[in-house]
């Protein structure tokens, strides 16, 4: 059965839905990226910052979480929470990484003074959280990890190199993968909490993406120390710690609320009309119909999408209950890149005019969402690794390691 | 605002695993292959192609009440939902259930729109038991609801109908047809038994095995005033205005036999092994099986989108009920593909259950129109 509200989520859900109609932030700076893990403006960054800690002192972040750690103690709220966020269109939330991935982390692996030190800030966006685990040698096999952390005492010495890292440039903190010790692969690794802002030895480095621009960076360890008190669990169990990382990820992409980027229906309408007003022969790109059927077909599958996210909250209609959540990420991020390729195709020469010029058909958008594409499609574990993950979990086929 | 769980509660979901026990129980692989699949020579160069079918498990089924789901309860029926009934022609699907059940539930789905006293009488018949089947296709194979090459003469009090319906699905198993005929004010629906005087049944030879079809001649066949369904003009309509419920039961039907395709598929890559490696370990396998996932998982929802607008009338059950078809036709004809291909050698051999399957999925894919046709029907509503 789907969740029905109780009549404290009732309430809490109308509260909700009040608040926001109340405090609807006024217009961005400039445009906003598509996703939160893009942002790499300043002016955006304070707008941002500023949204998510009204909405963190109105009760809409963190609802869950225990309130000694600076939560709203409550439980099924923040599903609510995220949903109004979600309908209501508002800005994205920035501290997505520190939400959806490191909140969770240290809840579930810190103890009890991480938990007091961290968390509160995370939710406020006092302190913006980066991820720390791809590596140049360590993409699809995560693993293989070869930043090190050696033990001195009472703190380690960390050196490498971390890639594909999302809000390094404004992030106070880092989740990290590290390796103490090269004897196992998986025991070899410790997870912990890095300073980045201000810290010595800490280098970030804007990475320059395939459209032209940034949004992520790397991050260079040169002997940076940490005290021991940084560590998240045990010595050896990085790789464990890691997994809840990961399993949360996917949260980190949809809990986090907000509607900044618009989502695929709104891809969809801006592909159909992109058709309508393309000029193609003696009438539209629309009027082709081997074009029509290819945007039918991208259609097609949004409505899937939209249906199968309701469908995954029916116990009646699922046959394994990892099924329908790990397909989510490849679905989405094919399917946006497909209608992106779409949309380009269906410009033809046009398709090749780019943001800065004045008569590209709807701003360049469609080469740029395009070229952007593959980041979602590579990142946050490709879709040949969320292939993998379905054929193995879900459908029980032997690891292809 | 519609229910967030497709409105699929406790009732439907007992009536969908009591079903799936059923079938698993009465049809198990084994024995529909032994019912569908005895013999090539029999199956494919007899003269008359045998109809394969067990109706022992068809007095079963009507005893179960599945023929009266989708019947108004005015009409004696279950009145189920939508949804409901979906979810019994998905385990339709699973099993490749030989049996007039789809048609009958089509035809249901017609005549509850035609809302006559002749529709309700036909109900009537169906809920008591009888199957029955839709006799409105043309020559061509055409899916419009007005394109009948059956002729009505006469109004008032009865008519009399000529021409052939073709296409007809499951027309040896059905006691009486709907058929759609043209007359001077458009198409009517007029409800014929099978063993009517000047009707005559002319079976095709076929590649599905778990169905039977034909040509049906009518030759000046008296239709009574009690058996019009739906009178000159308005019977088109009928069909259009169930058109979302016709495709949604085949999409159903489609999801579960693409389902069981899948796990027979997955399963055969977890137990063969080759170059010391189960199939499944190799990626070249393993990613088209998860795609026929997540195909499916796309269809089945679609499915229940659309099976839900038509329940609570709300949404556009045109559009979602074609979004459903073509996804499930889709959806199908990848995983016939790479069911018979990841298999190799075996899949291609007729001891395998594979194309008991393939086959019935390549008819559903066209019947009512297949995912070509209505996407070029959605670009229409965009």
């Amino acid at each position: 059965m789907a969740k029905k509200d109780t009549p404290e989520q009732a309430e809490f859900r109308e509260y909700c839905r009040n608040w926001l109609k109340d405090n609807k932030p006024g217009p961005p700076p400039s445009r906003l990226p598509e996703l939160a893990i893009e942002v790499s403006d300043e002016a955006h960054r304070e707008y941002l910052c500023a949204w998510q800690k009204k909405c963190y002192e109105a009760g809409l972040v963190a609802c869950d979480y225990p309130s000694e750690y600076g939560g709203g103690g409550h439980q099924g709220f923040q599903r609510i929470a995220s949903q109004e966020l979600s309908r209501a269109g508002t800005p994205f939330l920035i501290n997505v990484i520190g939400l959806g991935m490191a909140a969770p982390t240290i809840l579930h692996h810190g103890t009890e003074e991480q938990k007091r030190q961290y968390l509160k800030p995370l939710f406020s966006a006092d302190e913006i959280w980066c991820q720390g685990f791809s590596e140049p040698g360590a993409g699809s096999d995560l693993a293989s990890a070869q930043t090190s952390a050696v033990r001195d005492g009472d703190n380690w010495i960390l050196n490498g190199h971390k890639v594909w890292t999302s809000l390094a440039t404004f992030a106070k903190w880092m989740i990290l993968l590290a390796r103490h010790s090269k004897e196992d692969k998986y025991k070899g690794l410790t997870y912990f909490i890095a300073p980045i802002e201000g810290a010595k030895g800490v280098t970030v480095r804007p990475l320059i993406k395939i459209t032209g621009g940034t949004g992520f960076n790397e991050v260079l360890f040169e002997d940076v120390v940490i005290s021991d008190d940084m560590r998240l669990d045990e010595v050896g169990k990085g790789w464990t710690v890691a997994m809840t990382t990961l399993t949360h990820e996917r949260g980190a992409a949809e809990g986090a609320g907000g509607g900044g980027g618009g989502g695929v229906d709104d891809r969809i309408e801006s592909l159909i009309a992109l058709a309508k007003k393309t000029p193609r022969g003696s009438g539209t790109a629309w009027d082709d119909p081997v074009i029509r059927d290819r945007i039918v077909q991208i259609a097609i599958r949004a409505a899937g999408l939209r249906q199968t996210a309701r469908r995954g909250r029916v116990e009646g209609l699922i046959d394994h209950p990892m099924r329908l959540p790990l397909q989510g990420k490849v679905v989405m991020t094919e399917l946006m890149q497909d209608a992106a390729a779409i949309g380009l195709e269906i410009e033809g020469a046009a398709g090749s005019l780019y943001v800065r010029d004045d008569n590209a058909p709807d701003e360049g958008e469609w080469p740029l969402s395009y070229l952007n594409s593959y980041g979602m499609t590579i990142a946050a574990g490709t879709s040949e690794i969320q292939r993998n993950i379905l054929g193995e979990r879900v459908l029980g086929m032997a690891k292809s390691k | 605002m519609q229910p967030k769980d497709f409105g699929f509660g406790e009732d439907e979901k007992l009536l969908r695993d009591s079903a799936r026990k059923f079938l698993e129980d009465a049809l198990p692989i084994d024995k529909l292959r032994t019912l569908v699949a005895p013999d090539h020579v029999e199956a494919y160069e007899s003269d008359t192609q045998p109809v394969y079918y067990d109706e022992s498990i068809w007095k079963q089924i009507v005893e179960l009440g599945w023929t009266t789901l989708a019947v108004p309860e005015e009409a004696g029926g279950a009145g189920m939902k939508m949804v409901a009934v979906a979810s019994l022609a998905e385990e339709a699907g699973r099993a490749a259930l030989p049996s007039p059940l789809i048609s009958t539930l089509v035809s249901t789905c017609v005549l509850r729109e035609a809302k006559s006293d002749g529709a309700s009488a036909a109900l009537g018949r169906i809920a008591a038991g009888e199957a029955a089947t839709m006799a409105m296709t043309n020559a061509t194979g055409s899916w419009e609801a007005d394109d009948t090459d059956v002729v009505a003469e006469g109004a008032g009090d009865g008519v009399k109908l000529s021409g052939t319906a073709c296409f007809v699905q499951d027309a040896r198993k059905a006691s009486f047809f709907v058929v759609a005929a043209r007359g001077d004010a458009g198409v009517g629906l007029y409800c014929v038994d099978a063993d009517a005087p000047g009707v005559e049944i002319l079976p095709d030879q076929i590649v599905d095995l778990t169905r039977d079809q034909a040509r049906v001649r009518f030759d000046g066949v008296a239709v009574g005033a009690d058996a019009v369904a739906a009178t000159a003009g308005s019977g088109a309509d009928a069909i259009r205005a169930a058109t979302p419920a016709m495709l949604v039961i085949i999409a159903a039907d489609l999801c579960g036999a693409a389902e069981w395709q899948l796990q027979t598929t997955a399963e055969y890559a977890r137990v063969r092994t080759q170059f010391d490696h189960p199939l499944g370990f190799f990626q070249a396998v393993k990613h088209p099986i998860v795609n026929m996932m997540i195909d499916i998982d796309r269809a089945r929802s679609l499915v229940y989108g659309a099976a839900c607008d038509i329940d609570t009338g709300e949404g556009n059950p045109q559009l979602s009920a074609r979004m459903a078809k073509s996804a499930a036709a889709d959806a199908a004809a990848f995983a016939c593909g790479r069911s018979v291909q990841l298999h190799g050698g075996i899949g291609f051999t007729w001891e395998c259950d594979l194309h008991i399957y393939f086959k019935r999925q390549k008819h559903n894919q066209a019947l009512y129109g297949d995912a070509i046709y209505q996407r070029a029907k959605i670009g229409e509503l965009l």
